[in-house]
């Protein structure tokens, strides 16, 4: 009897240190590859970054050299124009989700349809927008690209923003309301301006996620190896860029491929490190 | 005739400031319009899909998604040929959900294990960074997953992994090593795997704090040990949420493009083997829609977009259901 309890107490012992090691196991298992990228990225990217990579726009194949200056300039033109539709519509969004409609059905719904929205793949966006745009305008665009990477934002933006504005204390709101000040005007000037960290860091967060797509922009925005004049042409994307030196068959693009993730993850790290940096410090210190 | 009122200084001032009712309220609708431009969107998306698909629709009706065809000149089955006109996506299909399902089998055991891990042994100094480490992995995006797929995993899975997997599973059938360029279905779940962790990973995270702290204390007092706490107190009370969180990371296995487009293979073909080349639903998508010249092809490509939309759709709904389920109906978390 008392052999038997302790052969028990043994084994219990053993399968709660095998499962200890599984757990820490997968942990590191988790983490190898997070540093393979990134000792890859660093150590294929930096040896072939230098300056021409930002200066100068693509050659054709059998020419050394050349960069990805239009494709970097073409990304900061198609996510300015998506912050445009995105950053509004989401903010707004948010706004009625912790303002007006708290606890009803139709605020419910909303959430409900954003959060499904979220896990809508990219590539059927870029379909969306290519149906919408494309083909009544009968060429890709910059615009169309823009508008894909722009509904993508909406969600994102939405949810964070409406957290943001509930940790907002009610106190602050109706110190606003008591002093006579109408209801927009104390949402926009206090509440959202006192939440304005948290929501800076959501818009953040979603800019960083629609940087690195790739596939909504392959029919919209096309990608373009010269500088494109105007939004109503195609335009080169850094992702795109990346995709199509990465499946060409020649070392040189290859190379180039490696310089431009780099360049990408360097920028989407920097905002999300950012993003954590601002929200560990308490985003509504001020506030509360 | 009544006479005209004597305002005091204060009602003077508030009628001079004129009315804020009016500029309330329009505040308020152009609210509202931003929350319902996110059912907009939804619609928008599926009439367009619908109206574009409409050519493939009608021509092949629903046996779009399951009718096989064969080759006039070699014999062979065959499904999607665009220079002859007819097309069928189970390829497709099957490629997305084979490559998927097998991403899920490799990343749940170890998202479930990171995530015990983070909430239940680590010292509180790792915590942050590693949780921080594991959210990094969610934000890279995913052409730089396919990149680092294409030059250092599909090497390596050739050189290595798959030569074992024949060797010592050849018998299943499933590993049939006649592919000599290391890319098809398992290469694509593999990456799809390690895109998916974080995400689940973090899901079961969540969870598995919203479970109070009084569940663990009483496993605990019975004299269970950690683990046995952690099956008891932890994982029954948290597993509708994890199987949420499954469910959302399928979902986002489905739908991912760029990563399976450059490590699959892209052939409109079926095969046993998971070592053998496919195309996935993304995939095709993502490789053929600006080569595509005839009205039938591009139709039909998005009729396979249409198809991805309502299949992730409806998954994402039941994650979030099953997800909400768990973080809102449980009771408070003691902080």
């Amino acid at each position: 009897m008392q052999s038997e309890f302790k052969l028990r107490a043994t084994f219990r012992g053993l399968v709660d240190k095998a499962a200890t090691i599984l757990a820490v196991l997968s942990t590191v298992l988790v983490i190898l590859p997070l540093v393979a990228i990134f000792i890859y990225l660093i150590f294929k990217g930096a040896s072939s970054l230098n300056l021409d990579f930002f200066i100068k726009n693509p050659v054709p194949v059998g020419e050394t050299g050349g960069g990805m200056a239009n494709a970097i300039v073409g990304s900061v033109t198609l996510l300015a124009l998506a912050s445009l539709i995105g950053v509004p519509i989401g903010i707004g969004g948010g706004v009625y989700l912790a303002e007006f409609g708290r606890g009803t059905k139709l605020a419910n719904a909303v959430r409900f349809t954003a959060d499904v929205l979220n896990g809508v793949p990219s590539i059927v966006m870029g379909l969306a927008a290519y149906a919408l745009i494309v083909v009544p305008q009968h060429h890709f665009s910059a615009f169309a690209g823009g508008i894909a990477l722009g509904i993508m934002m909406i969600p994102t933006i939405c949810r964070t923003t409406e957290e943001m504005l509930l940790m907002v204390p009610h106190a602050v709101r109706e110190a606003a309301l008591g002093l006579g000040v109408p209801n927009w005007r104390a949402v926009l000037s206090i509440t959202i301006k006192t939440a304005s960290p948290g929501i800076i860091t959501g818009c953040m967060l979603a800019f960083a996620r629609v940087a690195g797509e790739t596939a909504p922009l392959i029919f919209t925005a096309l990608g373009n190896d010269f500088w494109s004049t105007s939004l109503n042409e195609p335009i080169a994307a850094l992702p795109l860029q990346i995709y199509v030196y990465a499946i060409s068959p020649y070392d040189d693009w290859h190379r180039l491929a490696w310089a431009g993730a780099l360049v990408l993850i360097v920028l989407i790290v920097l905002a999300v490190s950012l993003v954590r940096f601002v929200t560990s410090r308490g985003v509504l210190k001020g506030a509360s | 005739m009544a006479q005209p009122q004597e305002h005091s200084a204060i009602r003077r001032f508030l009628l001079a400031r004129g009315n804020s009712a009016v500029a309330d309220r329009i505040f308020h609708a152009l609210m509202v319009l931003c929350a319902l431009s996110i059912f907009g969107i939804v619609v928008l998306i599926a009439w367009q899909l619908i109206e574009r698909s409409q050519l493939s629709w009608h021509a092949f009706g629903f046996s779009f998604f399951y009718k096989s065809y064969f080759d006039p000149t070699t014999g062979l089955p065959s499904y999607w040929d665009p220079v002859n006109g007819y097309f069928s996506a189970l390829p497709f299909v099957y490629g997305t959900l084979v490559s998927s399902l097998l991403s899920l089998v490799l990343a749940v055991p170890l998202s479930i294990g990171v995530a015990i891990f983070l909430t239940e042994m680590c010292p509180g100094l790792l915590r942050a960074p590693l949780a921080f480490l594991t959210e990094l992995l969610a934000a890279i995006p995913s052409i730089i997953y396919g990149l680092w797929a294409v030059f250092v995993l599909v090497p390596l899975l050739r050189e290595h992994v798959n030569p074992v997997l024949t060797r010592v599973l050849g018998w299943t059938g499933f590993f049939d090593d006649t592919n000599p360029t290391g890319l098809g279905y398992f290469a694509s779940a593999v990456i799809l795997a390690i895109m998916i962790l974080p995400i689940i990973s973090s899901l079961t995270r969540e969870v598995m704090m919203a479970v109070p702290h009084s569940q663990r204390e009483a496993v605990l007092a019975l004299g269970a040990t950690r683990w046995e706490m952690i099956r008891m107190g932890v994982l029954r009370n948290a597993r509708v949420g994890i199987v949420g969180g499954v469910i959302l990371g399928l979902g986002r296995a489905l739908g991912e493009t760029m990563a399976v487009t450059m490590v699959i293979g892209n052939t409109p073909e079926i095969h046993r083997s998971l070592l053998a080349n496919g195309s996935s639903m993304a995939s095709v998508i993502a490789n053929e829609f600006t080569e595509a010249v005839t009205d039938m092809h591009l139709s039909a490509l998005i009729e396979i977009g249409l198809a991805l939309f309502i299949v992730t759709i409806i998954v994402n709904a039941i994650a979030r259901l099953l997800v909400w389920a768990v973080t809102r109906g449980a009771p408070a978390t003691q902080r």
